[in-house]
């Protein structure tokens, strides 16, 4: 059972607090440096965030069935469509990829844990500090009703608290995705096994890789229109306010020149779980694993110079509007490779779709129509028609949920033996994707038609003559068939977690370094850690190339591996701490304490600081 | 299986045609009434159908390779060959789509600067400001200020200055009050603190964004004559979804017509009569905000717009309030008069507190400004 809060040995003399020893039960949670419990950590809490943006979602849908309707107020309705936004983008999406590269980059690329164990606690804790600031919002004068993209002067005069708390809440999450972009790339460029080059790591490390990049860069210019907002906001500065002979655009830029990367920040690790799955369930290798992998890069690098293509129509000029719409029409290229090589994959294969497979098809069929949607915008001209309606609404839901959501899904039917030791119900697994598929295309296809005849994004109603009810009653009617299938995936959970954990190392056949060790993996990942020769090496352990064609199991007993079968020797594991929690805490409070009391704001700075120079002087390993 | 994929074709063809044929959509992008918004459609079309020939050779492929390659019942698994990949052949599908592209960057880029050309000619000049959350039309040469309607001839084209204006902005006396400023760039503080807006009428031309402090300009034409349904396309505050407006088009002789008229001091009610109750009230409380040329103020001076919408010719309007709330309903205005802000949340209109009389009189004033 779970060991009682209080550590009662291993106090050390130099730290405020002693070294928790907890290792199982809520303390072992709430210290914890383990990869593998942040990981998961990361996927509970993004799931049930999941979950309340989803609400938000039928909220939305519910008000827009019909013409006309006044189920919610504008002011709530625009709470609620800005909470979707933000928890979608920046408590969904980001935090889920991030609990996939949290648990597995280690394994993948045969780590212990990340470089950095108690900053990767730090990042989740800001992210679940983040998320609940910025939903205490609702509770304290209102929650943020800007719009996730926050347009000055709009966030600036509205005169209720939420921005305020958009702002200070992103800037939190902000310095959590910070961190963990800087601690999971130095884990890839520096901790990998012996043998595994760059050129041998799963496709998903380099995805991964690339992100941590996208992140570290452009993060920052989000940091300082964040600022600039809370600045305009509490202390009355105008970085935005055209009297005062500021350009309001300054926020755009800024805000696009980080959101548009934000895109691929968003996408990129689905395409590498995608990329993952497929080879498995297909029995082949990844198709031209370079060509993806240079794709992905040529995106991280093009994709800082198209965020005008949300702007086309500000007024930027033609020859601003040229250029971005051929940088845009440049980006499509990498990203269009990608679905060719998927295909190739599967080319030849020997398919099997269980649910993982069927997860990351949908991603490939759905990333299509976004992606040809897209396509469409780089037409500069037939954007000025299609902005800001639900065309694009439409397109990007097309990108992020049948793209980055299926993905994650696949992932999470992929990697549950793994990380659960169980494998979740492959009946309800497929119910759940078929009527997920369904209810998306319904939600979401009829969007693409509601847009192009003239319905504007973000209105509380609209009237009965612009003829826009059959679709958005259809849309609504899929947004409940989408809430009914993640209704089944949790039952599937709840099911699949009061089994046995009875799983194989390696249930589905697969090829990279995570499938060595057990299902789940011990807290030091390998007893041994294992020596690389190949890409997809644990494939190579399994199965050889007798001649050209022709490929065989390796026999029993014969695996390639050359490291000495004695066990864990020379494990150094990093102890648990309280310093991330403590410091995160203190965040929180100073962020509060910018919102209402200087007070406050002072408590929490030192409440921060106490945690960073404990943390300081506490040693990592003891 | 023949019958199923009957029965999915046939909800193919069914969805198709229920997408393609909307007859009653009114501010439709596919349904373009007039030369700029027949260069945007026919860019569009084009594009379209590229996208859906791409999307049905990979769709199809995949849904191929899906069926081709399973694995079938009752055969043992063999292990496929490991093919790595073909050089020549991702060479080959990152030239094609790219070559795809380039072709229609083409049109693309031409259209970007056809459309942002300044109309030569015989162009009619109008200003747009958008406020929160209302249009203002102000016609320069001809005089005439209106709100909500942009009234314009057919075969003409419209060149639009538009600009964002919030609280603290004033009537201007100079003809443009939406000029960008003084060449060295200052913002005249007339202008006030407005949020972005986007005038978007999708049947006669693209989104112009309104943006405070920059004076965006957009040019459209109408083939014929009509009543084209727009809205303001950026989030702009509560009472976004409720900024709506129309272009109506005349023929050329109905325009001028429709010029005379607009030019005209407002009508003036019986004295007595409820009507001249209303104006009554309406100089009390009204003029705080709106214009009605003509009219002349407790001390003689004439009535001028301060934020609000001016009103000399309210009652020639088929809508008013963003075009929200429809002119042929007494109720609807008076609705608006009691409490503007149940109506359209956040409405900077004050609810004055008139009575239910003072409401009737105030109407029957409006209802004769015709």
């Amino acid at each position: 059972m779970a060991s009682v809060s209080v550590p009662t040995t291993g106090g050390r003399a130099g730290g405020l607090l002693r070294r928790p020893t907890a290792t199982t039960g809520f303390w072992s949670w709430v210290t914890t440096v383990d990869h593998k419990k942040i990981g998961i950590l990361y996927g509970v809490t993004a799931f049930a965030f999941f979950i309340v943006g989803g609400t938000e979602a039928l909220l939305i849908r519910l008000q827009l069935a019909q013409p006309d309707q006044a189920l919610l107020s504008p002011s709530v309705y625009n709470e609620i469509f800005t909470m979707h936004g933000i928890t979608m983008v920046f408590l969904v999406v980001m935090p889920l990829s991030a609990a996939f590269i949290n648990y597995l980059i280690p394994l993948m690329i045969g780590a212990r844990d990340v470089a950095f164990p108690r900053l990767n606690a730090l990042s989740y804790w800001l992210f679940l500090f983040a998320g609940i600031f910025i939903y205490s919002s609702w509770f304290l004068g209102g929650a943020p009703n800007g719009g996730w993209f926050g347009y000055a002067p709009n966030a600036v005069l509205d005169p209720t608290r939420g921005m305020t708390f958009y702002a200070i809440g992103l800037l939190m999450a902000g310095v959590a995705s910070t961190v963990s972009a800087i601690n999971i790339a130095v884990t890839i460029l520096n901790m990998r096994a012996p043998g595994m080059t760059l050129f041998r790591m799963p496709v998903f490390a380099w995805m991964s890789l690339v992100v941590q990049f996208l992140l570290a860069f452009s993060l920052p210019i989000i940091t300082v229109a964040l600022f600039q907002l809370l600045f305009d906001k509490r202390f009355g500065t105008h970085f935005f306010d055209s009297v005062a002979g500021a350009d309001p655009v300054l926020w755009q830029h800024l805000f696009w020149l980080f959101g548009h990367p934000e895109v691929y920040i968003l996408i990129l690790p689905a395409m590498g779980i995608v990329s993952e799955i497929l080879p498995t369930f297909a029995r082949k290798p990844l198709f031209g694993y370079q060509f993806v992998v240079f794709s992905g890069i040529a995106i991280g690098f093009i994709g800082f110079g198209v965020w005008v293509h949300h702007m086309y129509a500000v007024g930027l000029g033609p020859i601003a509007n040229t250029a971005f719409g051929i940088s845009t029409i440049i980006i499509a290229v990498p990203t269009g490779v990608k679905i060719f090589n998927w295909l190739g994959t599967m080319w030849k294969g020997d398919l099997t779709f269980p649910t993982p497979m069927l997860f990351a098809i949908g991603f490939v069929a759905m990333f299509v129509i976004g992606g040809l949607s897209g396509v469409t915008h780089s037409v500069v001209p037939a954007d000025y028609q299609q902005t800001d309606t639900y065309y694009i609404v439409a397109h990007f839901h097309y990108v992020l949920f049948g793209g980055a959501i299926f993905g994650l899904f696949g992932g999470m039917y992929y990697w549950w033996p793994k990380v659960f030791g169980r494998k979740l119900n492959e009946g309800l697994g497929k119910v759940h994707f078929w009527l997920m598929l369904i209810g998306f295309n319904l939600t979401f296809g009829p969007m693409h038609v509601l847009g192009l005849q003239g319905m504007p994004r973000r209105i509380q109603t609209y009237p009965e003559e612009l003829g826009l009810t059959f679709w958005n009653l259809v849309s609504t009617v899929g947004a409940f068939m989408i809430a009914l299938a993640v209704l089944l995936f949790l039952i599937n959970v709840a099911m699949t977690q009061r089994k046995p954990k009875a799983m194989d190392a390696d249930p589905w056949d697969a090829r990279t370094l995570e499938w060595l060790t057990t299902s789940p993996p011990p807290e030091h990942n390998f007893d041994e850690i294992p020596t690389v020769h190949a890409l997809d090496e644990a494939w190579h352990r399994k199965y050889v190339e007798t001649a050209p064609g022709r490929v065989v199991p390796v026999p029993a007993g014969g695996s390639g591996a050359d490291e000495a079968a004695s066990a864990g020797h020379g494990v150094h594991l990093p102890a648990p701490s309280y310093y991330p929690v403590v410091a995160s805490l203190g965040v929180l409070l100073l962020g509060y304490g910018v919102v209402f009391s200087w007070w406050l704001a002072g408590v929490g700075a030192v409440v921060m600081l106490a945690g960073l120079y404990a943390w300081a002087l506490e040693p990592s390993v003891e | 299986m023949r019958t199923r994929t009957r029965l999915i074709l046939g909800l193919a063809a069914l969805a198709a045609s229920a997408a393609a044929c909307a007859p009653n959509a009114q501010q439709d992008s596919l349904n373009p009434q007039g030369p700029y918004a027949d260069k945007i459609y026919d860019l569009f079309v084009p594009v379209f159908w590229i996208a859906v020939g791409v999307f049905v050779v990979v769709e199809g492929l995949l849904l191929f390779i899906a069926l081709r390659y399973r694995r079938r019942k009752g055969r043992a698994a063999e292990i496929p060959p490991q093919i790595h990949g073909n050089n020549r052949l991702e060479i080959g599908w990152t030239i094609l789509p790219a070559l795809i592209l380039a072709g229609v960057a083409v049109p693309t880029v031409t259209t970007i600067f056809d459309l942002a050309r300044e109309p030569q000619g015989d162009v009619l000049e109008v200003n747009v400001l958008a406020h929160q959350w209302w249009w203002e039309f102000d016609y320069p040469q001809e005089g005439v200020n209106t709100a909500n309607e942009l009234h314009i001839p057919t075969g003409r084209p419209v060149y639009l200055t538009l600009c964002a204006v919030g609280l603290g902005y004033e009537d201007q006396p100079t003809p443009s009050v939406c000029q960008p400023g003084p060449p060295d760039g200052a913002i005249p503080a007339a202008i006030g603190d407005g949020v972005i807006h986007s005038f978007w009428v999708p049947e006669l031309a693209g989104t112009q964004d309104v943006v405070p402090g920059q004076a965006n300009t957009l040019t459209l034409q109408a083939d014929a004559p009509g009543r084209y349904s727009g809205q303001c396309k950026e989030f702009c505050g509560l009472s976004h979804a409720y900024m709506k407006f129309a272009v109506v088009a005349h023929t050329p002789e109905d325009y001028d017509a429709w010029l005379r008229g607009q030019q005209a001091d407002a009508v003036m009610p019986e004295s007595g009569s409820l009507a001249a109750t209303g104006m009554d009230v309406f100089l009390g409380q009204c003029i705080a905000c709106h214009a009605v040329q003509g009219l002349e103020d407790a001390n003689g001076n004439p009535v001028v717009a301060n934020g609000g919408p001016n009103l000399t010719h309210f009652a020639s309007r088929e809508c008013f309030a963003g075009c929200w709330l429809q002119n042929d309903d007494p109720e609807e205005l008076a609705a608006w008069l009691d409490n503007p802000a149940a109506v359209k949340q956040g409405s900077w209109m004050p609810d004055y507190g008139l009575t239910p009389d003072e409401i009737d009189a105030v109407v029957a004033y409006l209802k004769g400004l015709t």
